[in-house]
């Protein structure tokens, strides 16, 4: 039985939800066979699009971009002669040949050039592009320009731009209470710094966009986009022409993580430029590691913090600043520093704080979305203090973070934003016994002090992740259902399909309020002439936000057939109910689609809209106070590993999960994101290094170099529970929570682990203060800094 | 350029490639046969994983013209009509996907695994043998499960055959 949101009947659509009778339809869950991902069959038969699959239109152009050798400098030379020259090439573009906009800012900063005009800001800027007749003939082509340059200083890590401060946009700060004198008066104190990585978002199919140009100035983009509105918007701006002449479709993406909700827009921009220009289908797809140089990555930061607590470890005051290296360009750098600040709480309540942020321009590619959006940054910073404090009190760092979270009476954020399902204890309690933790915790012990050099180390944190784009407006979605004179079911909606089985919990959230069969439903590819003013699938809010649209959607199409039965039937509205067996009408069952070819032909329409707007929130960056996040979702993890203290090599061993995805919408789905999102967390805190050198040239730009997790780092024993009966008072879609995000974040737990075992060759008397990515070298590093202590038995 | 032959999924097939033209290439954008990925272009990631006279080998570092003559199967030459393989099948059952990028290069490798390991493999051998092929979405939990599964199915397929 489907739990009924408690607040129900408050709204339109919950309304309605009550006249259509769903809610005394029960729902079977438990027991019910796991339904494939709606694309599975096509995926393994190899048989589902992707761009670069689509058929390509005679006479299509390829596209290969010509890319800057220098972080910072004046262009004093473009000489494209011998490009033009080349075998194959039809057209070359520079700056000076686009007709619109010559920027593709996302938050409208004006500081992000499609194709650099006069000045380089980063090395591997897109300078020009060349449009051949074979991708390859593009690629020769562009190795024969000749630019010179004047170079200007270079700022390349936050180090480095750190004095100056120049910075991409307004800092924020979020401030509660005055933290100044508690830190002065302090019984204890401590302070420090940690520095944590990015993350290349290693996307399977790369970026990519096909642009077919109509009629007029019409065009149609296929993009490899999170965010097609966006794309639209941009082509739009850099063609000088409105909206209603782009269309943006995309039927799929082989993964995107973050790194396709903006950087996608360069790549459609050009491919429409080049379509518009030569009147041919234009198409470009980056070579791998030129994927790796263009585009922006995982915010690394360095983040500091100075905190006041109690002899038991409970914190009395807390000031962080978070710095991050944004990049050449704003992009979503404010949002992303906004929300590290919005998590550096993680679970945990601040008496007095004082937060800000501080997003650093510096001369490498534009740091960009990825998945968890500067939150995972920002709770690092919340989880190294809890560290801190366990070694300064000399405590189980866990009973310093459950001393710390948020509790009756305790439950104000930083941002004035009061948590109102505190589920962070129950589920810390629960996977603490589930997972045996004390026992083990204790086992380890005992192992490390006869064990010489392989150690083993252990650590529990719990997740809590605000659910919400902070900026308010993006928390809208619409809809467009179809209902055919066959029974079939067209669904458009606004959010795209990354892998993530958003369109497989769209299917199940029309399946249930139509009560038709799911291969009765088709989700069609989004579309921006079906679908307008979209948000980006992001912020874990695809499913919250297009479920709702879409069931709205369903739901006045449901309303019009009972108004209709009732009509040509003579019923009144109770007598009629939609069944898996069919539409109960009184005494009479009749099809799903007997009853539309019969609706159909007395008229009634037979296609709705559908619209969402999430209740409840609002934000004031200025002030720094609101209600950002509609709700939080829930987690905690467990992480066992061992590390050689001789070598710095480590394996993990065993992860315990227990994770809140409210009421499933689609288990597997979100059992896969779960894992999943856990793995590729545990990459960007192990593994996964990008280094840029003194040049701003970025040295691993290729999995040769950059390491993301294989099949063989994952942990043999992965044990991963949906965490059962918490609390949920927001009235979220058939009662499920958003989950794209939140599970990176348990990685944390792999990172404090490594931290534990480093701890153990000073007999735990020493915080190992792992920076991230928590390397071979790294914890190596962290070994012998802690064996030179001294402390060591 | 030099017409190339090969048999591909059981049909003989021709075409002309340069000579550097690229296997994955050839099956893509001559064959039309666009299952076969391509992920990171330097044989890495393992999306481009075919067989090759019945051994999994990476099309986008393969040249076209090494094939000549060759037996090549692709990810839509393993499933009869529209009954999928048995390891096709264990992926889709075991939701061993997301994105679906990697799938074919996976399923390839996996079949391949079977043909060299037999249908009883460990996880470790799994995921020893998986290394070659990476997933950017699933933590390769299902894939591992998916792969085990499909190794076991196919012993009842060989049985049948036989």
């Amino acid at each position: 039985m489907v739990a009924v949101p408690e607040r129900c009947g408050r709204s339109g659509p919950i309304n309605l939800r009550e006249a259509c009778g769903l809610l005394e339809m029960p729902w079977p869950q438990a027991g019910r066979p796991a339904v494939p991902h709606e694309s599975a069959a096509r995926h393994v038969a190899g048989s589902a699009l992707y761009i670069d699959d689509m058929p390509e239109p005679a006479g299509t152009l390829h596209i290969a971009l010509g890319l800057s050798s220098e972080a910072h400098a004046d262009i004093t030379g473009l000489d494209l002669e011998a490009v033009r020259q080349a075998a194959g090439v039809v057209a070359v573009f520079t700056a000076d040949d686009i007709p619109g906009v010559n920027d593709i800012s996302a938050t409208h900063s004006h500081d992000e050039p499609l194709l650099a005009q006069g000045r380089v800001s980063y090395h591997g800027q897109p300078v020009f592009a060349v449009a051949a007749t074979s991708r390859l003939a593009a690629r020769r082509a562009v190795a024969k320009a000749r630019i010179s340059y004047a170079a200007l200083p270079a700022i390349i890590d936050i180090a480095a731009a750190q004095p100056g401060g120049v910075m991409v946009c307004a800092p924020m700060v979020l401030q509660r209470g005055d933290p100044a004198p508690g830190l002065a008066a302090a019984t204890m104190r401590l302070g420090g710094e940690m520095r944590c990585g990015g993350q290349e978002h290693f996307y399977l199919e790369g970026q990519i966009a096909l642009a077919l140009p109509g009629e007029a100035d019409e065009i149609i983009i296929h993009s490899s986009t999170q965010h097609p509105s966006e794309v639209q918007a941009m082509v739009a701006a850099v063609l000088g022409v409105a909206r209603h002449a782009v269309i943006v479709e995309v039927r799929r993406m082989g993964g995107a993580f973050g790194g396709k909700e903006t950087q996608g827009n360069l790549f459609a921009s050009i491919a429409a430029l080049v379509a518009r220009a030569t009147g041919r289908p234009a198409k470009i797809r980056p070579d791998r590691d030129d994927d790796f140089i263009i585009t922006g990555k995982r915010h690394d930061f360095l983040l500091s913090y100075d905190a006041a607590f109690t002899e038991d470890g409970r914190i009395e005051a807390v000031a962080m600043q978070l710095a991050a290296r944004c990049g050449f360009s704003a992009d979503l750098s404010g949002p992303v520093t906004d929300r590290a600040l919005f998590h550096a709480d993680n679970a945990y309540f601040y008496p007095a704080v004082r937060l800000t942020s501080q997003p650093l321009r510096t001369n490498t590619p534009s740091n960009t979305a990825f998945r968890g959006f500067g939150g995972p940054q920002g709770m690092l910073a919340a989880e190294r203090l809890m560290e801190e404090i366990a070694y300064a009190t000399g405590q189980d760092p866990l009973d310093v973070r459950k001393a710390n979270l948020y509790a009756p009476g305790r439950n104000v954020t930083p941002y004035h934003q009061t948590v109102s399902d505190l589920n962070g204890l129950a589920l810390v309690e629960q996977l603490e016994a589930s997972s045996d933790y004390r026992a083990r915790r204790a086992a380890i012990r005992a192992f490390n002090a006869k064990s010489p050099v392989i150690r083993h180390g252990i650590a529990l944190t719990p997740v809590k992740f605000g659910i919400s784009f902070t900026a308010t407006a993006f928390n809208q979605a619409g809809a467009l259902v179809h209902i055919y004179t066959d029974g079939s079911v067209q669904v458009n909606h606004g959010g795209t399909e990354m892998g993530q089985g958003l369109h497989s919990k769209i299917i199940e959230v029309v399946a249930r309020t139509l009560q038709v069969p799911q291969e009765a439903i088709r989700i069609s590819a989004t579309n921006t002439g079906k679908v307008p003013n979209t948000s980006a699938t992001a912020a874990s809010s695809g499913a919250d936000l297009n479920g709702k649209a879409a069931e709205a959607a369903a739901l006045t199409l449901k309303t019009r057939l009972i108004d209709f039965a009732c009509r040509h039937y003579h019923l009144k509205p109770e007598q009629v109910r939609f069944t898996r067996e069919g539409v109960v009408l009184g005494t009479s069952v009749l099809s799903f689609a007997r009853l539309a070819q019969a609706a159909y032909g007395a008229r009634v329409q037979l296609s709705a809209t559908g619209f969402y707007a999430t209740p409840d929130i609002h934000w004031d960056r200025a002030s720094g106070k609101g209600q950002p996040f509609y709700y939080f979702a829930w987690g905690a993890a467990v992480s066992e590993v061992a590390i050689d203290t001789l070598t710095g090599e480590y394996r993990l061993l065993r992860v315990d999960i227990l994770h809140d995805v409210g009421q499933s919408l689609h288990e597997a789905v979100d059992r896969g994101q779960i894992e999943g999102g856990f793995i590729q967390g545990m990459g960007w805190l192990t593994t996964e290094e990008l280094v840029f050198d003194a040049k701003g040239r970025l040295a691993t730009h290729a999995p040769s170099t950059y390491k993301i997790p294989a099949c063989r780092d994952t942990p043999p024993d992965f044990r991963v529970a949906l965490a059962q009966g918490l609390a949920h008072g927001a009235a979220t879609i058939y009662g499920s929570k958003a989950v794209g995000e939140p599970p990176l974040m348990l990685a944390i737990s792999v990172l404090h682990a490594l931290g534990d075992a480093v701890a153990s060759v000073a007999d735990y008397r020493s915080c190992p203060r792992l920076d991230a990515p928590a390397t071979p070298e790294r914890v190596l590093a962290a070994v012998r800094r802690l064996k030179d202590s001294g402390l060591g038995p | 350029m030099p017409m190339i032959h090969m048999t591909v999924n059981g049909k003989a097939v021709k075409g002309h490639a340069e000579p550097r033209t690229l296997l994955v290439e050839f099956i893509r954008d001559t064959l039309r046969l666009t299952g076969t990925h391509v992920g990171c272009d330097t044989s890495q990631c393992g999306a481009c994983v075919v067989h090759v006279d019945g051994h999994a080998i990476k099309s986008c570092t393969t040249l076209a013209v090494a094939c000549e003559g060759a037996h090549v199967t692709t990810i839509e030459g393993l499933a009869h009509g529209t009954d999928l393989h048995p390891m096709q099948e264990a992926f889709r059952e075991h939701h061993g996907l997301q994105c679906g990028y990697c799938t074919p290069g996976m399923i390839m490798s996996a079949v391949d695994m079977v043909n060299r390991k037999g249908h009883e493999l460990s996880e470790h051998t799994i995921r020893e043998e998986l290394e070659g092929n990476i997933c950017r979405c699933t933590g390769y939990h299902n894939i591992v499960k998916a792969v085990a599964a499909g190794a076991k199915a196919m012993q009842g397929m060989a049985k049948a055959a036989e």
